[in-house]
């Protein structure tokens, strides 16, 4: 007795000691986790938010062609309004920056405005266009107008104008719905996430629907009709190694099969599925058979019992209990497929593309990869949209991961 | 509570039918066949057998589990079947309907006659033969679904009925012969697994004979079970024998003696002695067999 009281303390001394280094290690990963979060989320915020300028418009009734509005000089009408908004400004290269005032995407605009609304021709009306991305830049901030001109993007005479726009009240900054719609642009301020968005959907829609019924069948089949030998083992084996192999290898699989190969088209989001298919199958495969395991044997017993055929007892009873944790298995794997960029760069998806895709076979990009392309971009207002997308797409990955729990919360059966 | 009867092996049990009397009481004095024969004794064979089973071998990898083994079942008979953990009397009742099958090392040689045919040989489809053999087991393990369900499931997949009237008279005449229509009738489409440990073994046994078998196998079915549900399923058990073959493989000797018409005994893979049930508690053959149903065995 009075030995173990003698190592009482001692005992109890190391359990507080790993208690205290197990707290350490989570408030570490908290704090990292924090830091991630505040430093995302304090440069991407703004980018939510664009700046606008209100124009006033006079469109003389000839300076449109009204039976082919597509030909008019749109360009031409927003230089003009500038003009007259300020007078003063002469020069061809003061002029030049004058126009820079504005994105060059007011013109299409402003056709669009025009195509939609006939009635404006011959009349004046307000429109708001976005600022250049700089402008954007400077009325958020980001911009010290008491460093030397040289220093800056924005230029005094710029800064002279943007006051006075902001005197009278021509500049606002407002949601940044172009962000949300638009796909890739050279010129932040006409670039956003909704083409990577969508390319990344085709993705993970071809992903999802080659990867789950193969990995669930190959799981069904291993666990519960291959015969066990040698060779099972070793297909075990591969499918484990298959998980821990480098993305970036099945990227240039995909490239060497699925593009040179068989020659199916670059840069499309089916291309793209097939490789994270390739990817994701072992996530699958192993989460699966570890599902089918945890169902008890008795209810395999019970169905055999009175006369289920082994398929019979496999669909109606053990793939039912089985298919939350399968389904847990297929959106994790999913959710790694969608942060997913490295072996998308192999097959084309890291092009510059503008377009919204229309289908599996357009060529897109996916949201991974448009962070890295505008992160690699030089001007400041991509900085912050590459922020804005991290936040988007790690948005999308909670949502993923907390159906998941849901999912694995709901269908927890007893038995 | 189940163990409580066990304990007290020499007291007075249940008089439910006429084999046994008051006590079980060794009288005879004669020789015993000595502890070292391991030949079956008694009547191995009845006349106009249900299932005729000839040198059955069942090995696990290496260890042989069921040694030549030679036995009867009759028509609507209990046949009741004891012996020490790991005997091998389980792994017998298992061969009864190829359970074994799903036990990848298991290897059983030998032939199993029913109806004329060998239901050993691996050109029979086991579905059929489970359908005709149904299975009890140990432990209750309804479906996780409802009451209903548990009981459809069977006569769906066999076809034994497409229609949803037909269904539910299946499931409450199958109920109402498990004896738990009463209990249940009421909340058919809640879960199995909500019910008491008693009520889920009827409703497996509901369950099987919702496919109209011929033969009931019953692997320990109350061993999970407290003494008024083994009452009940034992009093089940004799209303099924009506119609039924029943096999039953039970730890508690006064079951056996309550129950069954037959008694075998098994012994580390061999069959020792089968006989009329009266006879086995009564007058053993063999040593030990009495050594065992004295609880002297050891």
């Amino acid at each position: 007795m009075e030995v173990v009281t003698a190592g009482l303390k001692k005992r109890q001394q190391s359990e507080a000691i790993f208690q205290f280094l197990g707290k350490g290690a989570i408030v570490l990963a908290v704090v990292f986790l924090l830091m991630l979060f505040i430093s995302i989320i304090g440069k991407g915020y703004s980018a939510f938010q664009q700046t606008y300028v209100k124009l006033d418009i006079n469109l003389p009734s000839k300076s449109i062609n009204r039976d082919n509005i597509d030909t008019s000089d749109f360009g031409g009408i927003i230089k003009a309004t500038l003009r007259e908004m300020f007078p003063e400004v002469s020069g061809r290269r003061a002029k030049r920056t004058l126009y820079r005032i504005v994105s060059q995407g007011a013109s299409f605009q402003l056709k669009e405005k025009i195509k939609q609304n006939p009635d404006l021709i011959g009349k004046k009306f307000e429109l708001w266009v976005p600022a250049d991305a700089e402008v954007d830049m400077f009325v958020k901030g980001y911009i010290d107008r008491n460093l030397p001109e040289d220093d800056r993007q924005i230029k005094n005479n710029q800064i002279k104008w943007i006051d006075q726009l902001t005197d009278e009240s021509r500049l606002e900054k407002r949601f940044n719905t172009t962000f949300f719609t638009a796909g890739d642009s050279r010129n932040p301020e006409q670039s956003g996430i909704w083409g990577a968005t969508v390319g990344s959907f085709y993705t993970l829609l071809v992903t999802i629907l080659l990867s789950f019924p193969i990995g669930v069948a190959a799981a069904v089949y291993l666990e519960e009709f291959a015969p066990k030998n040698k060779l099972t083992d070793l297909i075990e084996v591969n499918i484990n190694n298959l998980a821990a192999v480098p993305s970036i290898v099945f990227g240039l699989l995909g490239l060497a099969m699925f593009i040179n190969y068989f020659g199916l088209p670059r840069s499309a989001p089916f291309v793209g599925g097939l490789v994270l298919t390739l990817m994701t199958l072992p996530t699958i495969i192993i989460s699966s058979r570890a599902a089918l395991k945890s169902v008890p044997p008795s209810i395999r017993e019970a169905a055999l019992g009175i006369g289920a055929s082994k398929m019979q007892a496999i669909f109606y009873h053990v793939l039912p209990l089985a298919m939350p944790g399968m389904l847990t298995g297929t959106i994790i794997g999913m959710a790694q497929a969608l942060g997913e960029s490295a072996p998308l760069l192999m097959i084309g998806m890291v092009a510059f593309i503008v377009d919204i895709p229309g289908g599996a076979f357009d060529p897109s990009t996916v949201l991974p990869v448009q962070i890295f392309l505008w992160a690699d971009s030089p001007e400041r207002a991509f900085m912050e949209r590459t922020s804005a997308a991290i936040m988007v797409l790690l948005g999308f990955l909670i949502l993923m991961n907390a159906f998941a729990v849901i999912l694995r919360k709901r269908f927890e059966r007893r038995w | 509570m189940a163990k409580k009867i066990n304990e007290q092996p020499e007291t007075t049990i249940d008089i439910n039918d006429n084999h046994v009397k008051d006590t079980i009481e060794i009288h005879s004095s004669k020789p015993k066949v000595s502890r070292e024969d391991r030949s079956t004794m008694g009547e191995i064979r009845v006349s106009n057998p249900r299932m005729r089973c000839s040198d059955i071998n069942v090995y696990y990898g290496d260890k042989h589990a069921i040694k030549n083994l030679n036995l009867d079942v009759g028509n609507s008979e209990i046949l009741a079947m004891i012996g020490p953990s790991g005997c091998g009397k389980s792994t017998f009742l298992r061969c009864l309907n190829r359970m074994n099958d799903t036990i990848d090392i298991c290897r059983v040689t030998g032939s199993i006659e029913m109806d004329d045919k060998d239901i050993n040989d691996s050109s029979i489809d086991v579905v059929p033969l489970r359908a005709t053999v149904g299975m009890v087991f140990q432990k209750p393990n309804p479906f996780p679904k409802s009451i209903r369900e548990n009981i459809t499931f069977g006569p769906k997949i066999h076809g034994l009925a497409s229609h949803k009237d037909d269904l539910e008279g299946i499931v409450e005449t199958s109920l109402k012969k498990a004896g738990l229509w009463g209990e249940v009738k009421d909340r058919l489409d809640q879960p199995g697994t909500g019910l008491s440990g008693g009520q889920q073994q009827r409703l497996c046994i509901a369950r099987t004979i919702a496919v109209e078998p011929e033969i009931i196998l019953m692997d320990e079915p109350c061993s999970a079970l407290d003494p008024i549900s083994t009452a009940a399923i034992e009093e089940l058990m004799m209303d099924l024998k009506e119609n039924f073959s029943i096999c039953i493989v039970t730890h508690s000797m006064q079951q056996a003696a309550r129950v069954s018409e037959r008694t075998a005994y098994f012994h580390l893979g061999d069959l020792i002695e089968v006989g009329d049930t009266k006879q086995i508690f009564n007058n053993p053959l063999h040593q030990l067999t009495e050594d065992y149903i004295t609880g002297r065995f050891g």
